[in-house]
């Protein structure tokens, strides 16, 4: 850092990525506290235990690779090699990657990236519950953590990545590159996996299975909420110069930029936050005819769907959006459960997967001609090219490895739970071990009450 | 030509003021969405109409008494 405007620059880049980091945590906390309070009390540390985990699985992986793949990937393999030169100061090895005085903001960004790979992981996480190997659901949360997500982040979320180059892909907050690839690798494992026992009757008709716990579930998506908007910050580069981003813009005004260094602002996106989730809740109110958790998950799928253009929208459009995308994906959730006898325990194909696809699309009309990044030569933003990112996302990266991975898991049998331990409960064996110690602890106060033995003092 | 008004970013940013889609539309914007608030005021106002109207029928009176000592 030569002189004080870039030290100040540099430190206040630093501390901003840290505090969203800190913000996207309680996404992660809110999947928790979802999944525990949609799965039923038999199951309760089982479901905690498969989504805590996901935290160091994918955080050592990412480390060890995932970060690598995003700065090697960019054009790979379709239009040009691995990038060596911008990824070896990524790799595990490198002194960026550790303590180093000079080089201040390369944990930061890994650690902001770092909490989008846990969110893909948990997004899969919260529709396979109450079945699922725990061991199974850990291999898919590093595989999309650490390798299919980075990789879509690499083609569509670089400011040199091939899609954004060629297909003028603009996906500014993530309905493609998180949300839709979660979404579809969701559905390649639930496709799979199965329903749980008692979801469908036998004549097919899908059931209800109620939360145990409706109010860890409404607190859980209210973090959601909250980490996402750290996220949107996230995926803005605070401060920059023109020079700074290689005279990509003329004159001499400094400005935030999204992730494709394109100019934007956090009033921008803050505007396009809120109206895309009132959309979102409003949308999903009617459509849902007052339901409270769909209700609560449209205003999730309203940002989601909006997300694309967030940074260009105006907010009555973000909120349109979102109104349009919830009525779309609501409507496709029950048809799909119906039509295909699938069980997505929280609707998180749809909330997170059809919005991605929704919102893509529809970025691309309403985005129509506008430049997908300050680089001369690049595609403009157009709908042909959203819709093939989207199908990249959902389809290619996204629901085939899930559904390739949980095939070769079943063959192997390490997919799904036997069905005596559903039918008694993933928590079955700690649940009697607690009561056992229980009884022996209440026999042994009991005794020492009736002066039996007491321990030494 | 872009909906936004750009066809590149490489411009001076100390002249760029508005960069949202179909700019000159916002009466027209601000019209579409306060027809959405509205018919979703509507819409919940005939909706709970009706499920106040189903609900009504549906309370047994000994579960109702049992609520009410559950407070």
């Amino acid at each position: 850092m030569d002189g004080n405007l870039n030290a100040l620059t540099t430190v206040f880049t630093e501390f901003y990525y840290w505090v969203t980091v800190v913000f996207m945590f309680l996404i992660h906390v809110g999947f928790c506290m979802y999944e525990v309070g949609a799965s039923r009390h038999r199951n309760h540390m089982h479901t905690l235990m498969k989504n805590i985990m996901i935290i160091p699985l994918v955080t050592v992986t990412f480390f060890f690779f995932g970060w690598w793949i995003y700065w090697a990937f960019p054009n790979f393999p379709f239009f040009g090699g691995l990038n060596h030169e911008a990824a070896a100061a990524n790799l595990p090895w490198s002194q960026n990657m550790a303590t180093n005085l000079s080089d201040r903001i390369t944990g930061v960004f890994w650690a902001a990236f770092l909490l989008f790979s846990w969110t893909a992981a948990s997004i899969v996480s919260g529709a396979v519950i109450e079945r699922i190997r725990s061991s199974a659901l850990w291999v898919h949360a590093v595989m999309i953590g650490s390798v299919f997500w980075i990789i879509d982040a690499a083609w569509g979320w670089h400011a040199e990545g091939w899609m954004v180059k060629y297909l003028g892909y603009h996906d500014a907050y993530a309905s493609g590159v998180i949300h839709a690839i979660a979404g579809g690798y969701a559905l390649g494992v639930i496709m799979v996996l199965g329903p749980r026992l008692g979801k469908f009757a036998a004549d097919g008709t899908p059931r209800d299975i109620p939360p145990h716990n409706p109010w860890m579930l409404t607190i859980g998506i209210f973090l959601i909420y909250s980490g996402f908007w750290g996220f949107y910050a996230a995926c803005n580069i605070p401060v920059i110069s023109p020079e700074g981003i290689g005279g990509l813009l003329t004159g001499d005004t400094w400005t935030a930029t999204n992730i494709y260094l394109a100019p934007t602002s956090l009033s921008a996106i803050t505007f396009n936050f809120l109206m895309s989730l009132s959309g979102g809740l409003m949308a999903a109110y009617v459509v849902s005819k007052g339901d409270a958790f769909w209700t609560f998950s449209g205003g999730l799928a309203g940002i989601i769907t909006a997300s694309a253009g967030n940074d260009l929208y105006h907010p009555i459009q973000a909120m349109l959006v979102g109104a349009v995308g919830v009525v779309i994906v609501y409507k496709l959730h029950y048809w799909v459960e119906r039509r295909f006898k699938l069980d997505d325990a929280v609707g998180a194909v749809a909330v997170h997967g059809y919005s991605g696809i929704v919102g893509l699309i529809l970025a691309g009309f309403l985005l129509w001609g506008a430049p997908s990044s300050p680089y001369e030569g690049y595609a403009t933003v157009n709908p042909v090219g959203q819709t093939i990112g989207a199908v990249i996302m959902f389809g290619v990266l996204g629901w085939l490895p899930g559904f390739l991975i949980a095939k070769m898991q079943a063959a192997a049998g390490v997919l799904r739970i036997p069905v005596e331990v559903e039918l008694q409960g993933l928590d079955y064996a700690e649940h009697h071990a607690y009561e056992e110690a229980k009884a022996e602890i209440i026999a042994a106060d009991k005794a020492a009450l009736n002066g039996g033995s007491v321990p030494a003092e | 030509m872009s909906t936004i008004g750009y066809d590149s970013w490489a411009v001076d940013l100390a002249e760029v003021g508005a960069v949202y889609p179909f700019q000159g539309s916002e009466g027209l914007m601000v019209v579409l969405g306060v027809v959405f608030w509205i018919a979703w005021h509507r819409i919940q106002f005939v909706r709970e109409g009706a499920h106040l109207e189903k609900a009504k029928q549906m309370g047994d009176k000994d579960k109702i008494n049992s609520l009410l000592e559950k407070y």
